[in-house]
């Protein structure tokens, strides 16, 4: 790889991409290659998060506050000093980070826990099932249980 | 197998990273997900204008994607029962060793004697305050749920299941739905879609406008979410932490 297609990769600009894709293939190497049960499912928690946060980071704006409107802003619009008839406030976007990614993720934290609930729950069944919580074992076992099994 | 999984990762993330070379700046202003969309920007401007509620991160979780929200409140319902249904033993018994009975200790008891009333006085707050800072019925009610496992882990679960039972814990959980979808039924039989929430001003008392029927609508469904979640995360803990049996605690 010569250098100029280093240079041309532009890591400054990206870093919040290089940083949580890193994230992301050290969970899926994490739910591919570890044998424990429990180690595939932190794999799978890794990875849910570093998703997670991929998408929090497109929406951020450069000198930008968080998406709340600031309590002076409402008081204003709620009592206004003069005239009787309020008039609606003149926001500018720019001054906020856009609140759609962080909407989109609220969603998917939620799913994220349940996910990772119910597959806890699944992994004590196997572990009282099975005895063993290490994946090549189980697979010894359930092809030995084959098909005289309750 | 371990040295063929390492080769897939890194093969993935070398075409993922290569890919990203073509994605926008961080942090620009003028990304396609920041500006050419009409739409955030449009969340940005016209949200305390139609909703009187400052924080536009929850008008658009309650208000403008609320049927996401409504079904999200669902999944973690199902979750629950999922739950329960996978660890409640049906036929026979597992033969699993027993964890050994221990008294509570004294200094665990009398700190969460102090910090349960707070977490659950702060959790509390966090629900009803989602409109004016970050909050809202999630993570208020993940914090009113994870102020019950402390109790039942300074007091242990029999305790609290006598507080929080499993069959109060289902009924709390199915009543948060039922406001939701209630909210969204009171707006449909009033003439509007379903979870159009500004006609409502027309039942509520004491409010004219519609943008004020939308905020206070966010409030009562933000609470019904707050329902369910707590009655959710206990449900999980005391299935997860029994094997489904709920009859000693960690």
């Amino acid at each position: 790889m010569n250098t100029a297609l280093l240079a041309d990769l532009e890591v400054a600009q990206h870093i919040n991409y290089w940083v949580y894709i890193v994230l992301m293939m050290i969970g899926l190497y994490a739910m591919v290659s570890k044998n424990n049960l429990i180690k595939k499912l932190i794999g799978m928690s890794i990875f849910q998060t570093a998703i997670i946060l991929f998408y929090v980071s497109i929406g951020v704006k450069k000198d930008a506050s968080i998406p709340i409107l600031d309590h002076h802003i409402v008081h204003e619009y709620h009592h206004p000093k003069d005239g009787s008839t309020p008039v609606p406030p003149k926001i500018e976007p720019d001054d906020y980070a856009n609140p759609l990614p962080h909407v989109l993720m609220l969603t998917a934290i939620v799913v994220g826990v349940s996910t990772l609930g119910v597959a806890l729950s699944i992994t004590q069944r196997i572990y009282a099932e099975y005895d063993s919580l290490e994946e090549d074992e189980i697979i010894v076992k359930v092809k030995d249980y084959g098909g005289h099994h309750g | 197998m371990k040295f063929l999984g390492l080769i897939a990762v890194l093969i993935t993330g070398g075409l993922m990273l290569l890919a990203s070379n073509d994605f926008p700046d961080w942090a620009d202003s003028e990304s396609p997900a920041n500006n050419k969309a009409d739409l955030s920007q449009k969340y940005v401007t016209d949200t305390l204008e139609l909703t009187e509620v400052p924080n536009m991160v929850t008008a658009v979780l309650a208000d403008y994607r609320g049927f996401d929200t409504m079904f999200e409140t669902v999944v973690i319902f199902v979750a629950g029962i999922a739950i329960i249904a996978v660890l409640r033993p049906v036929n026979h018994d597992y033969s699993l060793p027993q964890p050994d009975d221990e008294d509570p200790d004294l200094i665990v008891l009398m700190t969460c004697r102090l910090l349960i009333p707070v977490i659950q006085l702060f959790a509390l707050y966090v629900v009803a305050h989602g409109h004016h800072s970050p909050g809202g019925g999630f993570q208020g009610g993940v914090m009113l749920g994870a102020s019950f496992i402390l109790y039942a882990l300074a007091y242990g679960l029999p305790k609290a299941l006598v507080r929080l039972s499993e069959k109060r814990a289902i009924t709390l959980a199915v009543i948060g739905i039922l406001i939701y979808a209630g909210f969204g039924l009171a707006t449909q039989f009033l003439g509007r879609n379903f979870l159009d929430y500004g006609v409502l001003y027309k039942i509520m008392p004491g409010v004219e406008t519609e943008a004020w029927a939308r905020s206070h609508s966010m409030l009562g469904v933000e609470i019904g979410v707050a329902f369910t979640v707590t009655a959710i995360m206990f449900a999980i803990y005391a299935n997860l932490s029994t094997r489904g049996r709920l009859d000693r605690g960690l």
